[in-house]
């Protein structure tokens, strides 16, 4: 019997050098004569692990990892290839705790298939959404999905079926679906290994919300910096096209859906929905003021649903196992899973998917396994570079979208990175302030000036020059910027500059921040 | 404006390739990303003399193509080196010591961020995140991406890229 060796083709275990371990496998077999196929995946997400090879024997998977091409020999010698033990092998992939303890809901397939083999997503529940949702009609649809409680996975947590009824109530004979795949935010790598490991759920995403408003077309707008992703997407595209999921009659439905991939030029404004559409126009990424909303007026003027991946990703499930099978994960208002990212300086850093609730504490400590260098953690960035810095004293927070506004963060996309007791917050805080600058589009002036007038005033509080009186103009300024700004990139720097001036004070030689007339 | 107008001094084999290029995709609507990239890739960049002829063909106006041009961090009017040395800068890789990679990568290739080696090689920039933050730091050299790297570790994944095809 022909063994089947997994290899992930993820670009994070790609940078670990997956490649050459695929082609090392693939050697060393040929040389003894033994038959096996080598079946190129996504990631897992344990990160720590890649390039984490499985191998399937006895009914279950079994884990070897980080392999380097110069252990592939003994791999075999172990007899790795009917599960054998090696000082590299961690037992059954799904029991390793980290991937046990996670509630791998959206990202069930990932890691586990060949992304660009259909016949794995068909076998593994795939389109089968979509069966469902074309015997529904379109208010039908925006029903199920307002049930189950979806809401933006972006990072402004907007409810989903809220938008989609405003784009279905919307008066047009053309509308678009957008995903938003410029996921610029650091930290963040969750739609990467969507559409790296299992591109046709979003896909299927995407046609299920051009069933729901009646829209024939749509795009995915995707960072630059992803070109795997790219390869992989449009690759599915194709095999979507060739059997009848995409085109002009899906599935014998004379329903028609059109989707095509958009490459961004590195620009992390474009990650805005509204400076998004204007890039997918082909203009320069400067936001639009709202409103009106996309889903009103969206993509050249017409109502447009546009959503991250993560959110139309987890469209499929919910039409294919129920709106109440989502909803009944999560707290509070914060209903089914977030695929959390917790990096930085983190030893078991990865993507860990989890019922919205659990604390950030258990996520850096339980999974993550404490910094990387062995020191404390100091601090810990939520949701981007627009996410707040969070000290200890609060990583008990429970991660929900609530609890997080409650402490004055953000959950956002769902990132988390984490740094030691090394870390200079006012140096930080000056990072926020220059890269707003750099990625500013321009368009009001309190992002565009006041990001430079905050890198500034910062540096004269660094250099102690004047520190008491520019820390209350630092004060003034996040508090314009806060209320100021169009949108939210200089709407939201004022976070991590004024969690970390907050949090963080002694780093600003900072006496009485309650004396600054903080926003916040 | 015509092919001919003084301003554009572009040759007859690179007028071609933008005509040909702005031929396949201007039906597309909001063509103009697509056909810039397009361009970048075939020529290396996006040589100013393109600008009027892109904005002709497309009947829009040499401001606005050159705004988009401008505008973005992939574009660029002057080539760059045969290969890209791209260090993360964002948070992430800034918690596992980004700042020294950066560093060491100057000093290996003698240049600052957007500088180019003498021998047109290399060129080295910063970018804010390149999605494999969980191995952190990364850099990424010829569009190959590498995780976990070290100060020392760079300079010989540099000096591999120059080789590598």
């Amino acid at each position: 019997m022909t063994a089947r060796v997994f290899v992930p083709r993820d670009s994070g275990a790609l940078s670990m050098g997956a490649e050459t371990v695929a082609a090392a496998i693939r050697d060393e077999a040929r040389r003894r004569g033994a038959a096996l196929d080598v079946v190129r995946t996504g990631s897992r997400g344990m990160y720590w692990l890649e390039p984490l090879v499985e191998v399937e024997a006895g009914g279950r998977r079994t884990a070897y990892g980080p392999v380097a091409a110069a252990d592939v020999a003994g791999l075999f010698d172990a007899g790795f290839l009917a599960g054998g033990e090696h000082a590299l092998g961690h037992g059954p992939v799904e029991a390793i705790p980290y991937f046990a303890n996670q509630e791998r809901v959206t990202f069930a397939r990932v890691g586990v298939i060949d992304p660009h083999s259909l016949d794995d997503y068909l076998d593994t529940g795939g389109f089968k959404g979509l069966e469902n949702a074309l015997g529904l009609s379109g208010p039908e649809i925006v029903e199920t999905v307002t049930e189950s409680g979806l809401r933006g996975r972006g990072g402004a947590a907007f409810p989903t079926g809220i938008k989609w009824k405003t784009a279905i109530d919307a008066p047009s004979d053309v509308k678009y679906v957008v995903a938003n795949a410029d996921e610029g935010d650091s930290g963040t790598f969750s739609d990467r290994m969507v559409m790296e490991g299992d591109p046709f759920m979003l896909i299927e995403g995407m046609i299920i919300a051009g069933l729901a408003i009646d829209a024939r077309e749509g795009y995915i707008y995707l960072r630059s910096e992803y070109p795997h992703a790219h390869e992989t997407l449009r690759r599915a595209i194709a095999t979507a096209y060739d059997y009848a999921y995409l085109g002009d009659d899906i599935l014998g439905s004379r329903r028609a859906f059109h989707l095509e991939v958009r490459l961004g030029a590195g620009a992390y404004i474009c990650g805005e929905e509204t400076a998004l559409l204007e890039s997918l126009e082909g203009k320069r990424g400067m936001i639009r003021p709202r409103p009106p909303l996309p889903a009103v007026s969206g993509l050249w003027g017409r109502p447009t649903i546009l959503n991250n991946v993560i959110t139309l990703a987890s469209v499929p499930l919910i039409f294919q196992k129920g709106a109440d099978f989502y909803r009944d994960y999560g707290m509070g208002r914060s209903r089914g899973t977030l695929p959390f990212q917790v990096s930085g300086n983190i030893r078991r850093g990865g993507l860990v998917e989890k019922a919205f609730g659990l604390t950030l504490g258990e996520l850096l400590y339980d999974f993550g396994g404490g910094s990387r260098t062995g020191r404390p953690i100091r601090a810990v960035q939520v949701g981007g570079p627009l996410g707040a810095y969070i000290p200890e004293s609060l990583f008990d927070t429970p991660l929900d979208y609530e609890a997080f506004s409650g402490i004055r963060a953000m959950l956002g996309h769902g990132g988390a990175v984490a740094f030691d007791d090394t870390v200079d917050m006012a140096r930080m805080a000056r990072f926020a302030m220059e890269f707003c600058a750099e990625e500013s589009c321009g368009k009001c002036t309190p992002c565009r000036i006041g990001s430079t007038r905050g890198v500034e005033v910062i540096d004269r509080i660094r250099a102690d020059a004047h520190r008491g009186e520019n820390l209350r103009l630092l004060g003034d300024l996040t508090d314009l910027m806060l209320y100021g700004s169009l949108c939210g990139l200089g709407g939201l720097i004022p976070y991590p500059v004024v969690s970390a001036l907050k949090h963080f004070p002694e780093d600003f030689g900072a006496e009485d921040v309650k004396e600054l007339n903080l926003p916040f | 404006m015509p092919a001919s107008d003084p301003d554009t001094q572009l040759s007859d084999v690179a007028l071609k390739l933008v005509d040909a290029t702005v031929e396949t995709l201007r039906d597309r609507r909001g063509a103009l990303l697509p056909i810039l990239h397009e361009i970048q890739a075939e020529m290396g960049c996006v040589p100013e003399a393109v600008i009027p002829v892109v904005a002709e063909r497309l009947n829009l106006t040499r401001a606005e193509v050159y705004g988009v041009v401008t505008f973005y961090a992939d574009f660029r009017t002057e080539p760059l080196g045969r290969k890209v040395v791209h260090v993360c800068q964002a948070e992430s890789c800034q918690a596992l010591g980004s700042d020294a990679l950066g560093a060491s990568a100057k000093a290996h290739l003698g240049v600052d961020f957007e500088g180019t080696t003498e021998d047109g090689a290399f060129t080295l920039r910063k970018v804010y995140c390149l999605g494999n933050c969980a191995l952190s730091p990364s850099v990424m050299i010829g569009g190959e991406v590498h995780g976990r790297v070290t100060p020392d570790s760079i300079g010989k994944l540099i000096d591999a890229g120059r080789t590598a095809p």
